[in-house]
């Protein structure tokens, strides 16, 4: 009986699968550089983008150091190999040539794309109270809500914007939480990327609204190269949004963006993700590789950067949004959950660097695997000897679904200060058949009952999220684990 | 080194009397070691503590020659007098006396043996070491049903002969169905600077209990590693106790697979360190069938300039349903140029498992001192109430009485 059982939900988690929402692809001609990687092709980006020299020297400092770079393979979840020759380094959707004016101009088949995604570009972002700067593939097509937001002084644009009209800032920032001479895929972000969002938050100003950016891949075999920049001056607050969703593809794609957030005197900031890029089919075939760098530096006194990401997509993901702790009083907060489901792999955790006095963090690492999925939580707890009086906590939770799938526990703990305290929890378990009982008793289908469990068993984390991000991650949490109980 | 160690090879296996294929076997070995060198920090097992340079800083050139051929004085004031035991002496790494007075001498055998390749697994370049340098395997097999009456306890001595010298160490045990062994490592050294190498096999048959505990608590200037491997059949107990605070540099390694269901393994831990002392306990507890447990709890005390490091596995195979795992450190940091590195991992492929570990590292409780300093007592005495109690919370967890009495006198702690 009980077998019978679990072909049917699994047969049935298959057929969602089949039609994955956001299963669908524009038909747009793309312009598109030379394949392959070499300087010919960063000059190609940097001229069409109408960069100033200091970009292309950037660029090009870092593709000379990639070249030294070896790729890593520490990590849990391996991968075939990529071959950075055979990948377009930029494309753009055809009419964004000339930029429009206006929501008017877009390509309406854009429009409609953006719809059918449910991003609330027109009337529905002042509903929201969120501005959007959708990106389709590499270029930022609109953004919406740019007259409230210049009143108050807040810069919010595509990366390109921001590298021709507010180069100073850029020039400042860029690279100082992830410089050119980071890791393999930092550095070859730092050298090809294409555009991304930019902030700037003025002193003492309270962003009004939710920040959102909405990413879409979209042409087939382009690695995306994002890099956002977020910088809140002294006593600034914003929320940023990032959420993705993607085609159906058959090839892996690579995506290999940086954020870097910074934090000035008493500033904070707060990021939040929804990641539900394509994971692959049933056979873990295809799906998106997501290799992100993430960092923040909370540069002044009394900052704070929070990461809160729910992440269910990818193929692949492998990305440690991390916190640099070096003003005095700064606290770093990172919120996680991470589901997989099939032949999906994780390797995500945090970095928390105490460098000042009184620095503060706390990991919530929620991580959930079924089918033949694997999970690790990979973490760095580092207090230096000069960050007296420091704390971290830290708790990480994996729940199993089968025996089919791993869940794994990788915290590195470093603790060079006497007068700080760290602790560390981990536990790893399943839903017991007592809690799927209880549910059952009263009334709900064991899908309901396994959804309901396990929404609260990340409820800390969702608790985190802007309402409107709350809504569509206790949703996804529910569609991505359906059917992998019995 | 490569040309020297050839050379100290040569000589130490001249007149050494074991075969020509044991000794073609030890060169393989060498092969390997020579190959591999000394590990260092960019292996992940090696990441907190890189024994590379470690020697190369507290030994400098060690010379691998080992005279197996003449032997040494016993210094019987190292023995331990408070409890009957039977012994195994090592001294400069030669086996110096064997005595099981205490036991049925038909329920214990043992004898030399020689393995083939096979038999030894790759575990890292310092086994390939030990295995390369170490003289003649003994194999102590203990007979079904049989527990032996007193503990045994292994001196590992040194005398101030030597110094810069590379010392391994090789014992095999098996203990039979339903049998029982009490076995304490007691470390002495009256050398300086030499690197001690220790290898031990247990096997571990139904039903049977193996205790073993680790005493390095004279203060020495040796550099040490220990590695117990141990595979553990249906019903099987393993207890490992390691008190950890004598040498400059200790790594303990416990390798524990529990293939029988039902069987239980636990590792407690002390590190009570100062002065410049680096040391590491690293465990790795593969849980491998159904309903099998493991428990470990490692607490250390840090003071000025040192440097302690816990590294504990958990590994839970997919057909490991029932598995009970737990892992606990703690560590307090006396001063401000001490440190404390930990990495507690699980790596889980069954779901129907209880595991979870913990750690915490800081200061002293301040609150805890002001509640004694006002009940009376003095800062200096307060603290020592504080880190006495810390600390015998894992003696408590020695399930033999015998031994944790001894533990107990040895650190000072009263009854």
């Amino acid at each position: 009986m009980k077998e019978e059982f679990k072909m049917d939900t699994r047969e049935k988690d298959i057929e969602k699968l089949k039609d994955y929402k956001y299963g669908f692809s524009t038909d747009i001609e793309n312009i598109k550089a030379p394949k392959g990687l070499n300087e010919d092709v960063i000059k190609f980006i940097s001229d069409i983008k109408k960069e100033p020299e200091w970009m292309l020297e950037f660029r090009l400092n870092a593709f000379k150091r990639f070249k030294e770079l070896k790729e890593p393979n520490w990590q849990k979840p391996k991968y075939p190999k990529i071959d950075y020759q055979d990948l377009y380094y930029y494309s753009a959707p055809k009419s964004m040539k000339d930029k429009p004016k206006s929501l008017d101009e877009l390509d309406p088949k854009l429009l409609e794309t953006y719809k059918k995604l449910g991003i609330p570009l027109q009337e529905q972002a002042r509903l929201n109270g969120i501005a959007v700067d959708a990106v389709f593939d590499s270029v930022s097509v609109a953004t919406t809500f740019k007259e409230e937001l210049t009143k108050q002084g807040i810069i919010f644009c595509s990366m390109s914007e921001a590298i021709q009209k507010h180069g100073d800032l850029v020039k400042k920032y860029l690279g100082t939480v992830i410089p050119t001479t980071d890791h393999f895929f930092a550095t070859l972000n730092s050298a090809v990327f294409t555009d991304g969002s930019f902030v700037y938050i003025p002193e003492g100003v309270r962003c009004p609204m939710e920040l959102s950016t909405y990413f879409r891949i979209n042409a087939s075999e382009t690695g995306q190269f994002e890099r956002t920049l977020i910088i809140a001056d002294k006593g600034s607050y914003v929320s940023y949004l990032e959420g993705c969703t993607a085609p159906m593809r058959d090839e892996n794609q690579l995506h290999a963006a940086n954020v870097e957030l910074i934090a000035l005197d008493d500033a904070e900031i707060k990021y939040s993700t929804v990641q539900n890029w394509y994971p692959g089919d049933e056979n873990g075939k295809g799906g998106i590789y997501n290799f992100v760098t993430k960092r923040g530096l909370c540069k002044g006194k009394n900052s704070k950067i929070s990461w809160t990401q729910v992440e269910t997509g990818s193929a692949i993901t492998w990305k440690y949004p991390s916190c640099i702790l070096k003003g005095d009083n700064s606290i770093g907060e990172f919120y996680s959950i991470a589901i997989t489901n099939n032949h999906q792999k994780a390797d995500t955790g945090t970095k928390m660097i105490h460098l000042g006095k009184n620095t503060k963090s706390k990991i919530i690492s929620k991580g959930i695997s079924a089918g033949f999925s694997d999970m690790t939580y990979r973490g760095l707890v580092d207090i230096n000897s000069k960050a007296k009086n420091s704390s971290n906590y830290t708790q990480c939770d994996s729940l199993l679904m089968g025996n089919k799938c791993g869940a794994h526990t990788v915290p590195y703990i470093k603790n060079k200060n006497f007068d700080s305290n760290i602790a560390h929890e981990a536990t790893t378990s399943k839903i017991s058949e007592e809690q799927l009982h209880y549910c059952q008793q009263r009334g709900l289908s064991s899908e309901e009952a396994v959804g309901l469990i396990v929404n609260g068993f990340c409820k800390e984390v969702l608790q985190q999220l802007p309402m409107e991000f709350a809504v569509e991650a206790q949703k996804l949490v529910g569609i991505s684990l359906e059917g992998s109980v019995g | 080194m490569n040309e020297q160690i050839k050379i100290d090879f040569e000589k130490t296996f001249k007149t050494s009397g074991l075969s020509e294929t044991d000794v073609n076997l030890k060169k393989k070995f060498l092969d390997k070691f020579i190959l591999n060198g000394f590990p260092n920090k960019k292996l992940e097992n090696w990441k907190f503590s890189d024994i590379n340079q470690i020697i190369h800083k507290n030994i400098g050139e060690l010379s691998f020659f080992s005279d197996y051929s003449s032997s040494n004085k016993i210094d019987t004031s190292v023995f331990i007098d408070e409890l009957e035991h039977n012994k195994i002496v090592f001294i400069n790494g030669r086996v110096e006396k064997i005595d099981f007075s205490y036991e049925d001498a038909e329920k214990i055998k043992l004898n030399e043996t020689s393995e083939t390749e096979s038999e030894i697994k790759n575990f890292n370049s310092l086994v390939d070491l030990n295995n390369a340098f170490s003289s003649r395997i003994y194999k102590i097999s203990i007979k079904k049903d049989y527990h032996l009456k007193k503990p045994l306890v292994i001196y590992h001595t040194t005398n101030n002969k030597i110094k810069s010298k590379s010392i391994n160490i090789r014992l095999k045990f098996e203990l039979d169905q339903n049998s029982s062994l009490r076995l304490i490592d007691y470390n002495n050294h009256q050398s300086e600077k030499n690197f001690i190498n220790i290898f031990y096999d247990f096997e571990l048959k139904k039903n049977s209990i193996l205790k073993n505990y680790k005493i390095d608590n004279d203060h020495n200037k040796n550099i040490g590693y220990s590695f117990n491997n141990i595979n553990q059949d249906e019903n099987s107990v393993s207890e490992n106790f390691i008190l950890s605070s004598g040498s400059s540099f200790f790594k303990n390694e416990i390798n524990c697979n529990l293939n029988g269901s039902y069987s239980s393994a636990f590792v407690n831990g002390i590190i009570t360190l100062m002065n410049d002392q680096h040391h590491e306990i690293r465990t790795s507890i593969n849980h491998l069938v159904e309903n099998t447990k493991s428990y470990q709890l490692i607490k250390s005390v840090l003071g000025k300039d040192s440097k302690a490091v816990y590294q504990g596995k958990i590994f839970v195979n997919s057909e490991a349903q029932k598995t009970d795992g737990y892992q606990l450190s703690k560590a307090i940091l006396l001063d401000e140029s001490s440190e404390f590195n930990a990495k507690p991992e699980l790596e889980i492929y069954a779901d129907d498992v209880k595991c979870s570990h913990g750690s915490a590292s800081g200061s002293l409780d301040e609150n805890s001192i002001f509640y004694l300093m006002s009940r009376g007592l003095n800062y200096k005495q307060s603290k020592e109430l504080l880190i006495n109690g810390f600390i015998v919370d894992v003696i408590d967890k020695i399930t033999d009485s015998e031994v944790k009495n001894l533990v107990k006198n040895m650190i000072g702690l009263k009854e």
